[in-house]
């Protein structure tokens, strides 16, 4: 077996645009996934995550790079001689067979014998949690059960890597969730590799092995999925991810390895781990997450801790989010645990109260501004 | 638009409209159980022009000619029409506005100018006019009525399930046998029905194309009802009507019985 | 770039499987090809032959000599033909006027009905068209003759004396023509109406218009298009009409789809014919642009 399951060498994949022009869909994306592991390609739409799953199936041919599934080029290779198998997001069912005939389509193509066929679909559609539909149409299903049907057919076939596309997209918010936590725990039984795109990054984060965040064709950053929340490497992936709040400012100097920026308006320099190369001078932005920032009532710290004022509040129940003003119209978001259960309203921060925030430089990320 | 009850006066002019679209056909088909030949009057009921037309060995002829010639060239148009609309609706190619604009001549062209044309062609080429060449005439104009059918309903095709198919290990060609014919189907049979009722009915161009010896049956009616006009050919067209009748009826309750699986 | 999947060395052949499969502008030239190929022998070339012919002249024994000239184009400006010309163009347009007359209320009426009821009597109106077309001509003879039903129920019931003379002439021609093509009309008509918005009636209603000024200000303009539609779709082929002239207009009623029938199969002048062909031709094509151009080619003429 080769070192990866699927592999993406420095390809570029290039479309017309309807005004006569082109544009690079997948531009320089190297990827190197892993056997067994739950892998997501997370970016907005447009980004290039899908034409970079439809690369790896076979529907589309690189312009130029190569693609690799368990360690053999693809080259021009059609969809029906690769290893793969595709989870649709329009699930793509074929309406005029029935759920069995759907799922047995590709053992059909493998010449399978047909008791081994009934024994095969039973065991997936029985993987999936879809018994008794055999000889329903997929007209007469629900959209929850279509999808299931998508991905029996896809399993069935055993393959190496399963290819999924936004396939949950279509359902409603409950049974997405349901579905988030299925589909990871399928991935875990069965054992193969998953390639999962999606543009939802809280459903990215629960079910990836690793995260690779795409924007306009280019990988951002690849990682576990608390490296991408919690170290992001520019400001797209700690903006697209989660929540943030963003200071700029000018890189200052290094103290020790943590990095000092001048922000306007701030008295005291912000200090912050700093990716390397930062050079003096040089505009950054520094990004620290809403949950991370503590509201004190006195000054209490002495790196990071600035005066604030607090502008409004909203209480969502689990939390409080506060907005502040911490000099010269900087705001900042807070998500303060509601820890305590009290109904009295003195427990709630005031419009006006005048507190202190501290950003942990541990917390604190300075991201080159691009 | 609205639902609320249409105006009295709008009723009874319907009423009257549909009276009007009916009621020749109607007197055709009294009229062919008159005893009377010259149909004027109405005499008495008889079934005797029916055993006449059954006899007339003119019309039986051309009855079997009339429905080999629409088989045969709905069977060709609609195949070599699927493929073109296959080709426009997915495909960019050169000449592409070409073929394009080639489909709509029979649609613009007046059926007179066609139907000259295409005797001028055969001649100079050559063809003897006959059965064969009122074949070639009427694959000729089904072809653009097939693909336009079939391209309007390939417009919502969605083509993920060839993708689908192909991701699952079905080459193109298994792909289009399996999975894109059995689901353009309904549109193609459409194409095929309208071809068939167009080449049943065609007068025009086949008359040009039919030379001195082969007659269909609307070339045998017009003769019938220019030259030899008997109650035979209310009996001829009341059969006709009939067989239509029950071919719509047949396929409306096919359709129906689809929809319910 | 070689194949290391099946081996190939890296210059190879010229597959025509490989290529048909790889190349998508390949895949569609072969769907076309047997269409483009068909139509081409069996439409456009006998077009073009039609076209040449128009500028060839008869020869004495009725063959055709293969001299250019625009004789027949200028023969076309006599008097006759002209007066050929105006009389189907004159046809065309009051088969036009009719079905609009008859199509439109009936239309609406089938527009206001419920929803379940509509493509029923759609279906009635299409259903006698499902027969033959001749036929249905003939029921009109039947009914129009001088010794037909019309005029034996006239007598009879002593509405008239004399029976009227109807069949063989243009009257009985306008009939019938209505008759055929009142479908044509009545169908674009009905999507046009179908697709009016109730609200916007409503709205109307709302701010004041009593139901005829919102037909007249509302629902009439909008069914604009389909009456354009419904126009092209009858106004056409109304014109290049030649079986029911020649069935029932007699003698006098001469249009110019009968003009190239005699030219073809009975004068045997066939440049003249072909240059008669292409003058119906030119009109048509001038009316179509002229439809597209207005309207483009919306869904009312999916009929």
């Amino acid at each position: 077996m080769s070192e990866f399951a699927v592999e993406m060498r420095d390809v570029i994949k290039i479309f017309p645009t309807p005004e006569g022009g082109e544009v690079n869909a997948v531009d320089h994306v190297t990827l190197q996934i892993k056997h067994g592991e739950f892998f997501s390609l997370l970016g907005p739409s447009g980004c290039g995550k899908t034409t970079s799953l439809r690369l790896m199936a076979g529907f589309e041919w690189p312009t130029s790079g190569e693609v690799c599934i368990d360690g053999k080029l693809m080259g021009r290779t059609p969809p029906y001689l690769r290893t793969v198998n595709t989870v649709f997001q329009s699930y793509a069912l074929f309406q005029h067979m029935t759920v069995f005939q759907n799922v047995a389509f590709g053992l059909e193509m493998e010449k399978v014998s047909k008791a081994e066929i009934t024994r095969r679909v039973g065991e997936a559609l029985e993987m999936v949690k879809l018994v008794g539909m055999n000889n329903r149409k997929p007209k007469q299903l629900s959209g929850g059960q279509q999808q299931r049907v998508a991905l029996a057919r896809a399993l069935v076939k055993r393959p190496a890597v399963l290819l999924l596309d936004e396939p949950l997209g279509a359902l409603d918010l409950k049974l997405r969730k349901e579905m988030q936590l299925e589909l990871k725990a399928l991935q875990e039984q069965v054992g193969i590799t998953f390639i999962y795109v999606t543009h939802d990054q809280e459903e990215a984060l629960v079910m990836s092995d690793r995260i690779a965040v795409i924007s306009q064709g280019k990988v951002l950053q690849i990682g576990i999925p608390a490296e991408i929340y919690e170290r992001p490497n520019c400001r797209f992936v700690a903006d697209f991810i989660g929540e943030t709040n963003f200071l700029f400012g000018t890189f200052k100097s290094w103290e020790g390895d943590m990095a000092m920026v001048s922000v306007p308006g701030l008295e005291a320099e912000v200090v912050g781990l700093g990716a390397k190369g930062l050079s003096s001078g040089q505009k950054v932005i520094v990004s620290v997450r809403p949950e991370k920032i503590l509201i004190s009532e006195g000054s209490v710290f002495k790196q990071n801790c600035f005066q604030a004022r607090v502008v409004d509040t909203a209480y969502v129940g689990s939390d409080t989010r506060v907005i502040l003003d911490i000099g010269q119209g900087t705001r900042l978001n807070v998500w303060e645990r509601n820890k305590i259960s009290t109904i009295d309203p003195c427990a709630f921060y005031q419009q006006g109260q005048e507190v202190w925030v501290t950003l942990f430089p541990e917390n604190t990320q300075v991201l080159a501004e691009v | 638009m609205s639902e609320k009850k249409p105006a009295f006066w709008l009723r009874v002019f319907a009423i009257l409209a549909y009276a009007y679209i009916y009621f020749p056909i109607l007197i055709l088909i009294i009229f062919s159980f008159n005893t009377q030949k010259i149909n004027v009057r109405w005499e008495g009921f008889t079934l005797h022009w029916y055993d006449v037309l059954f006899h007339d060995s003119n019309v039986l002829l051309a009855v079997r000619n009339t429905l080999m010639i629409a088989c045969v060239s709905t069977l060709v148009a609609t195949v070599i029409g699927t493929l073109a609309a296959l080709a426009l609706q997915r495909y960019r190619f050169p000449g592409y506005t070409a073929a394009e604009s080639a489909l709509y001549i029979p649609v613009i062209v007046p059926e007179v100018v066609m139907g000259i044309s295409l005797l001028a062609f055969f001649v100079m080429v050559g063809l003897k006019l006959g059965l064969t060449t009122i074949t070639l005439s009427h694959i000729a104009f089904n072809i653009p009525f097939v693909t336009l059918v079939v391209r309007a309903r390939l417009h919502g095709f969605d083509k993920s399930i060839e993708e689908a198919s192909m991701d699952l290990g079905a080459n193109e060609m298994t792909t289009f046998w399996r999975v894109t014919l059995p689901t353009i189907m309904p549109g193609v049979l459409s194409g095929a029905l309208l071809a068939f009722t167009l080449s049943l009915d065609d007068y025009v161009i086949t008359y040009f194309t039919a030379g001195p010896g082969a007659t269909t049956l609307p070339l045998r009616v017009f003769s019938m009802v220019r030259f030899a006009v008997t109650p035979e050919v209310n009996a001829l067209s009341t059969l006709w009507v009939f067989t239509i009748f029950v071919v719509l009826l047949a396929s409306q309750v096919i359709q129906r019985r689809q929809e319910h699986h | 770039m070689s194949n290391i999947q099946t081996g190939k060395p890296a210059l190879t052949r010229f597959s025509l499987r490989k290529t048909l499969r790889e190349n998508p502008t390949a895949q569609g030239l072969a769907l076309i090809s047997p269409t483009a190929i068909y139509l081409l022998l069996f439409m456009v070339l006998p077009m073009i032959l039609v076209v040449l012919l128009s500028f060839m002249i008869r020869g004495p024994y009725g063959n055709v000599v293969y001299r250019v000239n625009i004789q027949n184009y200028a023969r076309l400006a006599d008097p006759l033909y002209i007066r050929i010309l105006v009389f189907s163009l004159g046809v065309g347009a009051a088969t036009t006027v009719f079905t609009i007359l008859i199509g439109y209320p009936l239309a609406y009426f089938i527009a206001r009905t419920p929803a379940r009821q509509r493509s029923f009597l759609l279906f009635l109106i299409l259903l006698p068209f499902w027969t033959n077309f001749i036929i249905r001509i003939y029921a009109w003879i039947m009914i129009l003759r001088t010794e037909g039903f019309l005029n034996s129920v006239l007598l009879h019931m002593g509405v008239i004396n004399v029976p009227l003379n109807i069949l063989y002439t243009p009257t009985a021609v306008l009939i019938a023509m209505v008759y055929e093509f009142l479908p044509f009309m009545v169908l674009p008509l009905y999507t046009s109406l179908e697709k009016i918005e109730n609200a916007q009636l409503e709205a109307a209603a709302d701010l004041g218009a009593r139901p005829w000024r919102t037909f007249l200000r509302v629902t009439l303009p909008l069914s604009v298009p389909g009456m354009i539609a419904g126009s092209i779709l009858v106004f056409i082929p109304a014109m290049g009409m030649f079986v029911v002239p020649d069935l029932m207009g007699g003698a006098k009623t001469i249009l110019i789809g009968n003009l190239i029938r005699n030219q073809f199969l009975v004068s045997r002048d066939w440049p003249f014919g072909a240059a008669a062909s292409m003058l119906l031709l030119i009109i048509t094509l001038v009316f179509t642009l002229l439809y597209t151009r207005k309207a483009g080619f919306g869904e009312e003429l999916l009929v």
